[in-house]
């Protein structure tokens, strides 16, 4: 009984905590509304999509492929970026290329978003730096599977 | 008399579903501003957001169009009532509450009060007992181990305290000589040595703490969630879904409703406002402010507002900071230190008013 007796004034600790909490964040949304800008928000929360956080310069993001100044894709085919993926989500066909300095260009180049799982393995492997994942695009959800499969044309974009 | 009697009836009613709606507003709301959060802000009519005041709309839309599921294995009928029962005994309870004092209108005196109960303040907490069957039903009729669970410990949780919120008034009871609620909160417009206002907090401070206990146990809110068990998923409501499960949580926050109605009423002067009578302010260090009769009325519907929003307000503000308690450890607080301490509350005030 007495020991209850104890936690009272904690229990009061607490809940001034949150009080203080309430007040203080409750004073700057007033500030705030009322157009007074302050350095402090009332809230950590970002509205994401009408605002976006700034993504950091590392941030793996959306795949994308590069291409040479003439158009064509840099990659060669030659298969590290499927063999380093732990998702096994890359699909790569290869064909000849007339040029004899490139030899090979991929005929069909897949990536499996459904199975992708952004590790960034494939742009670490590639000796072309012909994959990225640097687009920023982070909103990438689909209502089907299929559109979730991007080919040669989507990763160029 | 029976038209002025609807006309209460329905505009107390209005007021106490319009409150209790904008109780799960605040809820949100005021979680999210204790956790540095903005909370439910995207429901919109047209564009217009204002701060998320639809949202309790929508969220009543989204309960409507649910499927109003009776599981297969429980018994249909009680499965139906229980809701109504748990909902009913509350929302009657409002019909005890003084709103404030007695207008006269065309030479009608007519009293802000639906039921001026010579057993006002026994007629609520009977009422509010009388809820029990609501979650004891549920429970039982949703066949269901993990209901019945959640409605057994509902049903003990209850009636333990309902001891201690018994004891806990006996003392006010004492002080005011009165049960009818009006006569309590008209004992308190007098003045204790010529400047504080004769409030049941200053005359009973331990019974309001007291009472502050026992009735969060009441509300069966999240110090005291043992039925519920959010995080357990053992609920009497486990079964329920839609409109059913909708007037469960819409009688929970009912509770906070009456219980901050209660604290008003009993402990903070109800629609008292502090050195306001009939005639005006008469300030204790000899100010005097003359005001017309109405003017005075709308003061102390406002005060009367504003004090149970605040303790609406202070109610959401201890569910967002404690943890909950063990089930040995809640009935310890009930049994070992609310009931023992009330009995102690009885006996000073006793020895207190025979001095």
């Amino acid at each position: 009984m007495f020991k209850a007796l104890g936690y009272f004034w904690e229990l009061i600790k607490g809940t001034l905590i949150t009080a203080r909490h309430f007040v203080v964040n409750m004073v700057f949304h007033t500030l705030n509304f009322v157009g007074i800008r302050t350095k402090r928000r009332g809230a950590v929360t970002i509205q994401y999509p009408e605002r976006k956080k700034e993504l950091a310069a590392r941030h793996r993001s959306l795949h994308r492929l590069m291409k040479r100044e003439d158009g064509k894709p840099r990659c060669v085919a030659c298969m590290l970026c499927a063999t380093a993926c732990p998702s096994e989500c890359i699909y790569i066909e290869a064909a000849e290329d007339p040029d004899a300095e490139i030899q090979k260009v991929p005929a069909t180049f897949i990536i499996d978003l459904n199975r992708c799982c952004f590790c960034g393995f494939c742009v670490e492997a590639c000796p072309e730096d012909a994959i990225r994942m640097d687009t920023g695009v982070i909103d990438i959800a689909q209502y089907t599977h299929d559109d979730l499969v991007y080919d040669l044309d989507k990763l160029l974009k | 008399m029976i038209g002025i009697l609807l006309i209460k009836i329905v505009l107390a009613l209005i007021w106490f579903f319009v409150l209790t709606l904008y109780l799960t507003w605040l809820e949100r709301k005021e979680s999210a501003v204790i956790q540095d959060r903005i909370g439910a802000n995207r429901a919109s009519i047209f564009g217009l957001r204002l701060f998320g005041l639809f949202q309790p709309i929508a969220d009543a839309i989204k309960m409507f169009f649910k499927e109003d599921f009776v599981p297969p294995f429980s018994n249909k009928f009680l499965h139906t009532l229980a809701p109504f029962i748990s909902f009913f005994f509350v929302a009657v309870t409002i019909a005890a509450m003084p709103f404030g004092e007695d207008i006269t209108i065309a030479g009608k005196t007519i009293s802000l009060q639906i039921y001026d109960a010579n057993i006002g303040l026994l007629f609520v907490l009977a009422m509010l007992s009388l809820g029990i069957y609501g979650i004891i039903l549920s429970g039982w009729a949703s066949n269901n181990r993990y209901a019945l669970l959640g409605g057994m410990r509902g049903a003990a949780q209850l009636i333990s305290y309902e001891v201690a919120l018994g004891l806990s008034l006996v003392g006010l009871i004492m002080v005011y000589p009165s049960l009818r609620l009006s006569e309590i909160v008209r004992a308190q417009g007098q003045l204790l040595f010529g400047f504080l206002p004769k409030w049941g907090v200053f005359l009973q401070p331990f019974g309001f703490i007291l009472f502050l206990f026992a009735a969060l146990a009441e509300t069966k809110r999240v110090p005291f969630d043992l039925p519920e068990g959010e995080s357990e998923i053992i609920g009497f409501f486990a079964e329920y879904g839609g409109l059913k499960w909708g007037l469960f949580m819409f009688t929970d926050f009912m509770e906070i409703v009456i219980v901050s109605t209660l604290l008003t009423t009993l402990f903070f002067g109800g629609w008292q406002v502090p050195w306001l009578s009939a005639g005006g302010f008469l300030f204790p260090w000899g100010g005097q402010w003359v005001l017309p009769s109405w003017l005075v009325t709308v003061f102390q519907i406002i005060a009367f507002n504003v004090k149970v929003i605040f303790f609406c307000w202070l109610q959401i503000l201890i569910r967002w900071t404690y943890p909950r308690m063990r089930y040995d450890q809640l009935m310890d607080l009930g049994w070992k230190l609310l009931v023992p301490l009330g009995l102690l509350n009885i006996l000073g005030t006793g020895i207190l008013l025979s001095l």
